[in-house]
């Protein structure tokens, strides 16, 4: 039995010698949530902003279901997207339970409604302070979209890092819809769960101060953003 | 009726009949028709929430009336190119030549053509050495003058000016007031708000005077501010609050 003084040198040991099983899980688990808000960006930063500028009989309803649906436990998305992917579910024939792509798909089930729902937020606020000078300028609508998302665009970038924040951190969706298969769908948190389950405490540690690295670079990187628009916007 | 000329004619470029705009039960302009000539300089003045700024929305079209309508003649009927410098400049979040591209991009200009001509308009007011500074870190005077910039790459057959010059010092006052002669001899037809009585006789051809909503003259600017035809505009242009 390794000390936990040990365990500690021999995670720091993976990390510097990169660790063909470490590196391959940390470059899955970047593929995934990458891919994950990638697509979630694309349709819910243009959601988002259309939601602000049209008045819909509903828009109060679907406004309340994207903000409930921010807090959507991990666990439950899993659930939902497994049902879609298994065998009797309607997806079924896809064939992508325990692949990449089902994990995918339940990380942009869980991080769209945040990313379309903060999007109307910041854009709501834009347009109420333009609606009468673009108005002005004749803007038609759709137009609007594009330069609202553009003149939000350093909120926007701390929503989207938000949403690969908590799509790189959660376990409990991908480990249902992905299964954990070693080397095929086995990403950083679940394998810290699987990995302490049986006692490899230097895998599951390097994994954990890489994800906890991870989780700083994206505070910093917002932070930072924040800093420039501030700096740049007034 | 006290509009000076309330039959359109042919020099007619713009006429309100019979307008009025209610929100929530309170009638906030009256029976309004008025017609605008195809040339001059148009100012119109009134106390504190006599209608001016709402005035110009509707004529902006930013508002529509609830009542009446709003005709414009010529073109088949079409509004013309129309931009409006409004009390407090709208800023977009982006450099200030970018401000300027951005409206010339809407407005269907060529995208080769946007920044040669925003350059010449930040040129013309004297701002190209803060052409690429973020719009919204320049002091309120040097907005103004970008929002003036902005209207003047827009080439606009009317532009509508409410309350330009209330938050600028003397120097600045008299750039604007360079501008709004300078649309004039461009041949833009001027819609403007103002509380300056002497700014309005420097600029007016001529004064529509608003109170509580209602348009209680319209006239040449001489005989407005020598023999107003109203009791109203008579105390207003002595000074004397109405309301
Ligand atoms: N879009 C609007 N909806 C509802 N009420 C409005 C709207 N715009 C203006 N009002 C109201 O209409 C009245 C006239 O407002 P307006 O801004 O036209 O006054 P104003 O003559 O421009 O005054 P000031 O000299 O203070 O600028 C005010 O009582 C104002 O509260
Ligand atoms: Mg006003």
């Amino acid at each position: 039995m390794l000390s936990e003084d040990n365990a500690f040198t021999t995670a720091l040991q993976l990390i510097i010698g990169l660790d063909e099983t470490l590196v391959g899980i940390v470059a899955l688990s970047m593929q995934v949530s990458l891919t994950a808000v990638l697509i979630a960006a694309m349709l819910g930063l243009p959601l988002g902003a259309a939601v602000a500028l049209w008045r819909f009989p509903g828009r109060g309803l679907v406004i309340i279901i994207l903000n409930a649906f921010m807090g959507l436990p991990p666990v439950v998305a899993g659930l939902v997207v497994y049902l879609m992917l298994s065998r009797a579910g309607p997806l079924g024939e896809l064939g992508l339970l325990f692949t990449p792509s089902a994990m995918v798909i339940a990380q942009i089930l869980l991080i769209l409604p945040i990313i379309a729902a903060l999007t109307r937020q910041h854009t709501e606020e834009r347009w109420d302070e333009y609606r009468e000078q673009l108005t002005s300028f004749r803007v038609s609508r759709v137009r609007a979209i594009p330069t609202l998302l553009w003149d939000a665009r350093f909120s926007l970038m701390t929503v989207i890092l938000a949403g690969f924040g908590r799509a790189s951190a959660e376990v409990g969706a991908v480990m249902i819809v992905g299964g954990n298969i070693d080397g095929v769908t086995r990403v950083m948190t679940t394998a810290i769960v699987l990995e302490t389950n049986k006692g490899n405490l230097p895998l599951a540690l390097g994994l954990g101060m890489i994800l906890l690295l991870l989780v700083a670079l994206i505070n910093a990187g917002a932070f930072l953003i924040g800093e420039e628009a501030r700096r740049r916007l007034g | 009726m006290n509009d000076m000329n309330t039959a359109p004619t042919s020099a007619t470029m713009l006429a309100m009949e019979g307008v009025a705009f209610t929100h929530r039960g309170h009638a906030l302009l009256k029976d309004v028709s008025l017609s605008l000539s195809r040339h001059g300089n148009t100012i119109v003045m009134g106390p504190n929430g006599a209608g001016k700024s709402l005035l110009m929305r509707l004529l902006h079209g930013l508002l529509s009336p609830t009542h009446g309508r709003l005709r414009w003649h010529g073109q088949s009927g079409r509004p013309p190119r129309q931009a409006m410098v409004f009390q407090r400049p709208v800023m977009l979040r982006r450099s200030a030549i970018a401000n300027v591209t951005y409206a010339l991009a809407v407005q269907g200009t060529r995208w080769r053509d946007r920044r040669p001509q925003a350059w010449d308009a930040l040129e013309r007011f004297g701002l190209t050495e803060i052409a690429h500074r973020p719009a919204r870190v320049l002091s309120g005077g040097e907005q103004q003058r970008l929002a003036l910039a902005r209207a003047w790459a827009l080439r606009p057959e009317i532009l509508f000016l409410d309350e330009p010059t209330s938050a600028l010092d003397p120097a600045a006052i008299k750039a604007v007031e360079d501008a709004v002669i300078d649309f004039h001899h461009q041949g833009t037809r001027i819609v403007m708000n103002t509380h300056d009585l002497h700014q309005a006789r420097r600029l007016a051809d001529d004064i529509v005077f608003l109170c509580q909503g209602r348009v209680i003259e319209h006239n040449q600017a001489d005989s407005f501010f020598t023999t107003p035809r109203t009791r109203e505009a008579a105390a207003f242009v002595r000074g004397e609050l109405v309301w």
